[in-house]
């Protein structure tokens, strides 16, 4: 058993009704954990698939040929992290009771170079993004204020440099 | 271009696929279908439950290599359909499922997909984890397209079923029809061809073995490598093992055959494949049931595993050379690199010599002369069905037995539920078969238990005149589960007991097929004559005792080398 770590693969699919599904349907099924799964269109025919998980060299080979194996999948390959960009987004609801939290949370806002979104009398809503690990030390930061609601979308990730994932012409 | 309804469209394109024949049942959301077929001259043959649709595709697939084809309505009849699907996709057959579903409009709005209409299931959802492909057509001209493509993928690489559903308003819309053209598919891909330096690695590590095995799987027989085995196993003296699935594939009266491997493989292959420096295996998916616990098996050997699946090399064996192609390139372009440093064939070495002696050793270990067992039964068979018979197996007792007493010499003709253990499998199995193949002896080999979970095809037997015989190894128990309840359990029986019920003799009569029950090995082959002559679906019924151990037997979780005997 090799080394558990966290891995980013990215996987370009057919932009087809049921391609996000057998895509998870086959994690699920071969013991597949997954971290997290973000999915958005490319162009009117392809969608892009980033698939974070962690585990050992040899799972994430199996996860692979797995999903090549699957015919609504295109390519895929899986991102070496120090060469790649990694982002994610969190939307987070802040409880703001009085001005002196409401300027403690506006000043760590500001250092992590989030927008606030919201308002309200009793909340913030700040958007923020980053990699993974920027999010969580907001989010730790802002347990102490007392966190009202969150949503984070999963990292989204491309090549650093001119390399990209190359599909029949298509870049 | 022409135009025509989408079920004019899904029958010409069948027909230009080939297809003969189709396994089904009927219903009202897959009648506009059935309706343009009324035309066709494909013949239809319908089945008594969906599940065996799926089975006699399946095995009209096996003794083929060709697809067969299988259709249900929606709902219901989609849903029978799973089992024999989910069969045909661990053993890798190709079999096209047409699923007739509700409509994606309706006039009364209700009829529709998503809102629960009658005879309504989510078959693609149900099947996605158990077809290699499968596709909802949402118009009427994607139909030729969505066929084409079915077949294409079902056939190719490594074969598997496709699923195509179609609803009812798409067989019934007339669109302009392009045949020629497929869906797009530019992520299905595979690799027939040898990586040549994997081949020289490979042709390397054999020339150099002292005691080579070759492992023939399932591989070996979709791709209809059996004279490149032949060949290669001949050249360098390497005697040959097979899995469950790749019963058949290397004729097993060849001196260099040791029978099977596996929780109840041949005693010889079991003891000998531990035994090997350097293992070929082709076409095989490594299975539980074929390695026992794989921290032993063949732990000091390096390997070499040719398997036309990337997913498969690394899945359960870490192979010191992997080779992703087709079976019979990888053979042809192993032999073509040894014929480099070997001219002639290998002399008969040590190894082989020693793979004679055990074979005797325990051909003689094996003598059991006891008049109605199995063992005596299969081999009575054997002498009496010509080579090209074709034997279908139910799943258990009788399977294993199968396995283990009948010899098979030709591909093809050795017709099991591997992967899945279908148990039901072996008489619609054998009634696509011998659909396939009208001119040649088609057996299921049943028990019992397995046998009548899918007798009501015996109606379709008698009706649609498709004569194959059924031996039942009759032992009033689900004997494979009794065998582990009395190894395992301590003899605590339960849910074992079938009692004798029912009366087979009766039963096959009750459908008009010919019932023979047997007393003795004398009558054992005279009905098995008689069968042989018959017009009629034959049953004979034959009483084993329910004490009857399948050995030997590699306890679960264990390794070859720890094989109980008997």
């Amino acid at each position: 058993m090799g080394e558990e770590k966290s891995h980013i693969i990215a996987a370009i699919v057919e932009n087809r009704p049921g391609v996000l599904y057998s895509v998870a349907n086959m994690f699920r099924r071969r013991n597949f954990n997954i971290d997290s799964i973000t999915v958005g269109p490319i162009n009117g025919e392809l969608a892009r698939m980033t698939i974070t998980i962690k585990g050992d060299d040899k799972t994430v080979e199996q996860l692979v040929k797995q999903l090549k194996k699957l015919i609504d999948v295109v390519k895929v390959s899986i991102l070496d992290p120090a060469n790649t960009v990694g982002r994610e987004l969190a939307l987070v609801k802040i409880n703001v009771p009085d001005s002196k939290v409401r300027a403690d949370v506006l000043h760590y806002v500001d250092i992590f170079r989030g927008h606030i979104v919201d308002a309200s009398h009793e909340t913030l809503t700040v958007e923020i993004t980053g990699d993974p690990n920027k999010i969580d030390a907001f989010i730790n930061l802002m347990q102490s204020f007392g966190l009202k609601e969150l949503a984070r979308t999963g990292i989204v990730a491309l090549s650093r440099g001119s390399q990209s994932i190359k599909i029949n012409g298509i870049e | 271009m022409t135009k025509m309804s989408g079920a004019r469209a899904l029958v010409e394109s069948l027909r230009q696929q080939g297809v003969k024949v189709i396994f089904g049942i009927i219903g009202g959301a897959i009648l506009p279908t059935y309706d343009a077929l009324y035309d066709s001259d494909i013949r239809h043959i319908l089945s008594r439950h969906e599940q065996c649709a799926a089975h006699a595709a399946d095995g009209y697939a096996r003794v083929t290599g060709r697809p067969g084809v299988c259709m249900a309505t929606s709902g219901p009849g989609a849903t029978n359909l799973v089992t024999g699907i989910a069969n045909a996709y661990m053993d890798s057959s190709p079999i096209i499922a047409l699923t007739g579903q509700v409509s994606t409009r309706s006039a009364s709005s209700s009829y529709m997909i998503g809102k629960d209409a009658f005879q309504e299931a989510d078959i693609i959802g149900i099947t996605t984890p158990i077809t290699k492909f499968n596709y909802q057509v949402r118009s009427a001209a994607e139909i030729p397209k969505a066929i084409k493509t079915a077949f294409y993928i079902a056939t190719t690489g490594r074969p598997g079923p496709v699923l195509v559903d179609l609803p009812k308003d798409v067989q019934m819309d007339t669109a302009e029809m392009d045949f020629s053209s497929m869906l797009k598919i530019r992520g299905y891909k595979y690799v027939t061809d040898p990586h040549p330096l994997q081949v020289k690695k490979a042709a390397e590590l054999l020339l150099n073995a002292e005691r080579p095995v070759i492992l023939a799987g399932g591989g070996i027989t979709i791709s209809g490598a059996f004279q490149e085995l032949l060949e290669l196993a001949e050249f360098i003296q390497a005697p040959v093992a097979t899995t469950l699935m790749g019963k058949g594939c290397f004729p097993e009266n060849h001196p260099l055959a040791m029978g099977h491997i596996g929780m109840h493989g041949n005693p010889v292959a079991n003891k000998l494949i531990l035994e090997a420096d350097v293992l070929l295996a082709v076409g095989t998916r490594f299975a539980d049931r074929s390695t026992g616990r794989l921290d032993t098996f063949c732990k000091d050997a390096k390997i070499i595993h040719v398997d036309i699946d990337p997913a498969e090399i690394s899945k359960n064996i870490e192979p010191d050379v992997p080779i992703v192609a087709d079976a019979k390139k990888a053979l042809k372009a192993i032999y073509m690199a040894l014929t480099e440093n070997l001219k002639t064939q290998k002399a008969e070495t040590p190894w082989v010599k020693r793979i004679k002696e055990v074979k005797e050793i325990f051909a003689k270990n094996f003598a059991n002369n006891a008049d109605l067992s199995p063992k005596v039964l299969l081999r009575a068979l054997r002498e009496l069905l010509p080579e090209d018979a074709i034997i279908t197996t139910e799943v258990g007792q009788n399977q294993m037995w199968a396995a283990l007493h009948f010899q098979v010499i030709k591909p093809r003709t050795y017709i099991t539920s591997g992967g899945l253990g279908t148990m039901g499998f072996g008489f619609p199995a054998a009634l696509g078969a011998k659909v396939a193949c009208p001119d040649r002896i088609v057996v299921d080999i049943a028990g019992d238990g397995s046998f009548i979970m899918t007798e009501q095809e015996l109606a379709c037997s008698v009706e649609e005149e498709i004569p194959v015989i059924v031996i039942v190894l009759n032992n009033s128990v689900l004997g494979m589960v009794a065998q582990w309840q009395r190894l395992f359990y301590g003899r605590r029986y339960i849910a074992v007991k079938l009692g004798r019920v029912p009366d087979f003799v009766k039963l096959a009569e009750a459908y008009g097929a010919q019932g023979i029950r047997v007393a003795s090995l004398e009558d054992f082959k005279n009905a098995v004559k008689a069968a042989m002559k018959s017009d009629v679906t034959t049953v004979i019924d034959v009483p084993v005792s329910p004490e009857e151990d399948v050995l030997p037997m590699v306890p679960p979780e264990r390794g070859l080398n720890e094989m109980l005997i008997g």
